[in-house]
């Protein structure tokens, strides 16, 4: 099945079946092995991506799913070779280990600060509770997002 | 390869069951793509319903709220209808899985799942909600206690789906109550849940409760014995206590990987107990 989707800012098509795993197709047939697949289950959130805005598992969608979708993958969040200030304050927060949970963590902390650009550590930790770590402890994640929301706040100030 | 087809309207929707009879539809799939990506499941082709915006619609009719079936966890948190009018539901589907889950499943497929930890189900039952199933040939409401006739099982007949659930706003109750006991706070499929309405008296008596539990028994558990037990009586450890006995005695738990039946035996009691607490509190009102 041809199926045509705005992938990162491209317009992107491909030709596989319908029934396949979205995450399979983005790092297998496109490449894009940012997104990584940890459970297959739905429990730890390291196939996250973006759809339309907001965080998906791309391990419970079908390829035929992302039909005329805007889908995001870590590998969309920079712009103009400049990393997004999420990922900025990861790398700062020291929040990457092994490294595994950080496309997903990344991505779902992008969602959060959109829809709450000031929120609680609490809610941060709420918002990223469908992404598992299991190197971190969480406090440098919680941290970076705290962090990154102290930058895009200023940045819109500005 | 399975075909995928995404209809994009109701009468679409009847065009593609013709052609594949056999399909099986789905929404956010986060139950049905689980299984089959699984190798626990295998259809012969696959519906998605996420592209039909008419299942999606919340709205109020007379007495009673109409909630589409396709309308995500996300969505209804969202809703003011859903959390001013009916909490305990609200509350209920704010426990759901995590923010992602939440934003690809939505409340029809957790009915049509009808598995005995669903979440949404025992504010559904303590509010006597039904269900609306369309087919080509019209629609028809069942009670939710008829829809669902065993642990994943569901009166839903080929080429018919769930369009949506009535829920009639429960009034009358200053008390809407829903809490579920897992082994996580997030991700966790509940051990026992309980929801609880109650009209309260202002001297703190119940007037009428309606209770309904969770993963303690193959579908809902409801109590009348122990509604019947509080009416009447001052909201207080020793008449929940009795309340508690009597839903301990009806209960039927298995034991499985999560907890063994004699803790969800416990538990279904304990969840009442809470009730002093949570109407001393004012939470829930
Ligand atoms: C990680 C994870 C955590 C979870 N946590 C919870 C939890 O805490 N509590 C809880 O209750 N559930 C939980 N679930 C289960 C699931 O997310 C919910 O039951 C959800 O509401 C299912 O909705 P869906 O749209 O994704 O269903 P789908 O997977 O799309 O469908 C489920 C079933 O219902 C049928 N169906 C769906 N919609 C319709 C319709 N409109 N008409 C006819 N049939 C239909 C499908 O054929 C299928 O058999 C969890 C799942 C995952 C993966
Ligand atoms: S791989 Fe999708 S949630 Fe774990
Ligand atoms: S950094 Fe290793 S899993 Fe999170």
């Amino acid at each position: 099945m041809k199926i045509s989707f705005y992938l990162n800012g491209k317009d992107t098509c491909v030709d596989v079946p319908a029934d396949r795993k979205l995450v399979s197709v983005l790092r297998e047939d496109l490449e894009l092995t940012g997104t990584k697949e940890g459970c297959g289950a739905g429990e730890c959130g390291a196939c996250t991506i973006l759809v339309d805005g907001h965080v998906r598992l791309s391990c419970l969608m079908t390829a035929a799913q992302a039909q005329g979708r805007r889908i995001t993958t870590i590998e969309g969040l920079a712009e103009n070779g400049k990393v997004h200030p999420v990922q900025e304050a990861f790398i700062e927060n020291g929040a990457v280990q092994c490294g595994f949970c950080t496309p997903g963590m990344v991505l779902a902390a992008v969602d959060l600060l959109d829809r709450n650009p000031d929120p609680t550590r609490e809610q941060i930790r709420e918002g990223l509770s469908g992404n598992l770590c299991r190197c971190s402890g969480y406090v440098k994640i919680v941290d970076a997002v705290e962090a990154a929301a102290g930058k895009i706040g200023r940045g819109k100030s500005r | 390869m399975r075909e995928v087809i995404l209809p994009g309207s109701i009468e679409e929707l009847w065009r593609c069951l013709d052609d594949k009879p056999q399909a099986s539809v789905y929404a956010g799939g986060t139950d049905l793509l689980v299984k089959m990506y699984n190798g626990l499941f295998d259809p012969e082709a696959l519906i998605c319903l996420d592209r039909i915006e008419e299942l999606k619609e919340v709205g109020e009719q007379g007495g009673s709220i109409r909630i589409g079936a396709c309308a995500t966890h996300s969505g209804l948190l969202e809703d003011p209808l859903v959390r001013k009018r009916l909490p305990a539901l609200w509350k209920a589907i704010g426990g759901i899985g995590s923010p992602p889950v939440r934003n690809m499943g939505t409340i029809g497929g957790n009915i049509c799942t009808a598995s005995p930890a669903g979440d949404t189900l025992p504010p559904l039952y303590a509010m006597k909600a039904e269900v609306e199933l369309l087919s080509r040939e019209g629609s028809r409401r069942v009670p939710i206690p008829e829809f669902i006739t065993g642990p994943g099982a569901t009166c839903l007949k080929r080429a018919e789906i769930l369009s949506a659930v009535w829920v009639k706003k429960p009034e009358g109750y200053n008390l809407h109550h829903f809490e579920k006991v897992g082994l996580r706070s997030a991700l966790a499929c509940s051990v026992v849940s309980m929801a609880a309405l109650l009209r309260l008296r202002p001297e703190g008596i119940v007037e009428k409760a309606a209770l309904a539990w969770g993963s303690v028994a193959p579908t809902v558990f409801r109590c009348p014995e122990a509604e019947e037990a509080l009416a009447g009586k001052p909201l207080c450890a020793e008449s929940l206590s009795k309340a508690a006995e009597l839903v301990r005695d009806g209960v039927s738990p298995i034991s499985d990987l999560r907890a063994d039946a004699d803790y969800r035996r416990a538990v279904a009691g304990n969840l009442l107990l809470r009730l002093v607490d949570i109407a001393d509190e004012g939470k829930g009102r």
